[in-house]
């Protein structure tokens, strides 16, 4: 029987939130296959985030554990997820798309001779033929591909698919033996991590984003930062902002950045280039500040306001500490 | 230094990209095709590390006859020669594409091979480290910068929460981001030279290829539109109609 093999995505010692999103993935392609699910948590000194990986009804979560996964490294963790899955009968590895999940999954995939998938944002139908949708060109065609090898590798748009519950009870917590040979020939030489006491942008339930209306990092700051704290917002930018150092790369919502979908989400000074909009159009609720009022984000917002951001975005601030009594 | 670089050619990354009224691909009339942007990072990337460190760039497409356009491009930006791997995008999947540019890398044995990170209709991010696994080579994606030194390259990653370093020992695979560099616009004397640059064409058989996908698209389909929003005039408005009607203040 085929099971799934979620890969969980650790961060600071925590399992990432993103992760249930793949286990909600996971759930639904066991339902269609009849078949089950586990969690997979790798690193060194990872027991705590594999007893919150626990929570989510998989029917095991298993750990790999070893002084050489200390830091990630596709070559070495692509061996250890294919060996794995082999080890638990996992004929299907899915995880949430992130920079871990896009740079680790193809490798894994090359070696379990499985095609995959990016970005699932939907399963199609029963098995079998099970088919998938994904987003092809920015986000303006949806393709619905089928795999046709018997093994398959998925990322998973966590915007698509809801984070999962708690199931209730606690899944069996294993240490899969599996030896770890550390790739020679890369050396990890450091992280430089953006500080910021906000939340993550993927897991925010209200973001502002700016644009290069904004002018400089004063001027981004200047108007965003207020905004966010009225709204414990995540903080967004395009890939403009980014590229003109305004920003840092961890802040782009794009095509190529990442993808959002908050309840709320506030587009200051930005006008929707393609690639931007393909970030971001699935919010449940857009806003747009700009003073083109030609300005493609428009179209997609549902609330605009004809505006110079620098003039509106202040008052703003005001208003909702107001209606929010504070 | 020896670099193997992709190039491949995308419909225009601004173009409005629309779905023939069948929904058996997409509205190609009237559409421009280019450089796939981050394979001109690439590109750009594999120019100027040969002109720092000697060597010769290799520029790479898989496409039909078309696509020898787009490589003429990278060969004007400064790549020494090019290779076409005879094939339309509808043959292709990331894995056959990975398979192909394998064989190539293992005819040419650079020490480099830079890759585009995504091509931006496909928008799948997964050939170059579909690549380096075939390959068994270390790898580097989403670069945002690349520095070669005595038989390592040490490269700076984009990733979630920041950036992070790695050093590689070559041969190595490396997936440039938008912000690794600038690419230079090609000069009209280097359009120029750039006709009479080596184009080799080959095919998957040529390879040693069996042409065979791992996925395949059964269908396209437009993503569901927004309901068109209203316009506000205050601010005041807004956030009124965010508390009372959105209900998400």
């Amino acid at each position: 029987m085929a099971d799934v093999l979620v890969v969980a995505e650790v961060a600071q010692g925590r399992l990432r939130k993103t992760t249930l999103s793949a286990i909600t993935f996971a759930r639904q392609l066991a339902s269609r296959i009849g078949g089950g699910f586990s969690v997979l948590v790798l690193g060194k000194g990872v027991s705590g985030p594999a007893q919150e990986a626990a929570a989510f009804g998989a029917k095991a979560v298993h750990v790999v554990d070893a002084p050489a996964l200390e830091h990630y490294i596709a070559s070495t963790w692509a061996a250890v997820v294919a060996e794995a899955a082999t080890r638990v009968g996992a004929d299907f590895v899915a995880a949430t798309s992130s920079t871990f999940a896009r740079d680790l999954l193809p490798r894994v995939a090359a070696r379990m001779n499985a095609g995959m998938v990016s970005e699932v944002t939907a399963i199609v139908g029963d098995a079998p033929p099970l088919r998938f949708k994904r987003p092809m060109w920015a986000g303006n065609v949806i393709a619905t591909v089928e795999v046709k090898t018997p093994k398959a590798v998925f990322s998973v748009r966590g915007a698509e698919f809801d984070a999962a519950a708690a199931a209730g009870g606690a899944s069996p917590v294993q240490a899969l033996a599996i030896p770890v040979t550390a790739d020679p020939k890369v050396r990890y030489a450091g992280f430089a991590a953006t500080i910021s006491e906000r939340p993550d942008l993927t897991e925010a339930s209200v973001i502002v984003s700016g644009g290069r209306g904004l002018r400089d990092k004063q001027g981004f700051e200047g108007v965003l930062n207020p905004l966010a704290d009225a709204l414990h917002a995540a903080i967004g930018a395009t890939r403009a902002v980014v590229d003109a150092g305004i920003a840092p790369n961890d802040l782009q919502i794009g095509q190529t950045g990442k993808v959002v979908a908050p309840n709320l989400y506030i587009g200051v000074a930005l006008s929707g280039a393609i690639q931007h909009l393909a970030g971001m159009k699935n919010s449940k609720v857009i806003v747009a500040i700009n003073k083109d009022p030609e300005a493609p984000i428009f179209s997609v917002a549902d609330y605009g306001l004809v505006a110079d951001a620098f003039k509106a975005v202040p008052e703003l601030v005001e208003e909702i500490r107001k209606v929010r009594g504070a | 230094m020896k670099i193997l670089v992709t190039a491949k050619r995308v419909t225009d990354p601004d173009a409005k990209i629309r779905l023939k009224p069948d929904g058996s691909g997409i509205e190609t009339a009237g559409l421009e095709y280019k450089l796939n942007p981050f394979c001109e990072n690439a590109l750009e990337a594999a120019i100027s590390l040969v002109e720092a460190h000697g060597g010769e760039a290799v520029a790479v497409t898989l496409g039909d006859d078309a696509a020898v356009q787009n490589l003429r491009t990278a060969l004007a930006m400064g790549a020494a020669r090019g290779i076409q791997v005879k094939v339309t995008d509808a043959e292709l999947d990331s894995d056959l594409t990975a398979r192909i540019l394998a064989r190539v890398f293992e005819a040419e044995k650079p020490d480099l091979f830079l890759l585009g990170k995504q091509a931006v209709d496909g928008d799948s991010n997964q050939v170059g480290q579909l690549v380096a696994e075939v390959l068994g080579l270390p790898q580097a994606c989403f670069a945002s910068k690349i520095q070669v030194t005595d038989g390592k390259v040490l490269v700076t990653r984009e990733v979630d929460g920041g950036l992070e370093t790695l050093e590689l020992t070559l041969p190595a695979v490396i997936t440039a981001d938008l912000r690794l560099n600038q690419p230079r616009l090609p000069k009209l004397p280097d359009i120029l030279k750039a006709k009479r640059k080596e184009v080799k064409t080959l095919t998957p058989a040529d390879l040693g290829v069996e042409a065979t996908r791992k996925v395949e698209t059964v269908s396209y389909e437009a993503p569901p539109q927004r309901a068109g929003g209203v316009r506000v005039k205050t601010v005041q408005e807004l956030v009124e109609k965010l508390k009372n009607e959105a209900k998400v203040l």
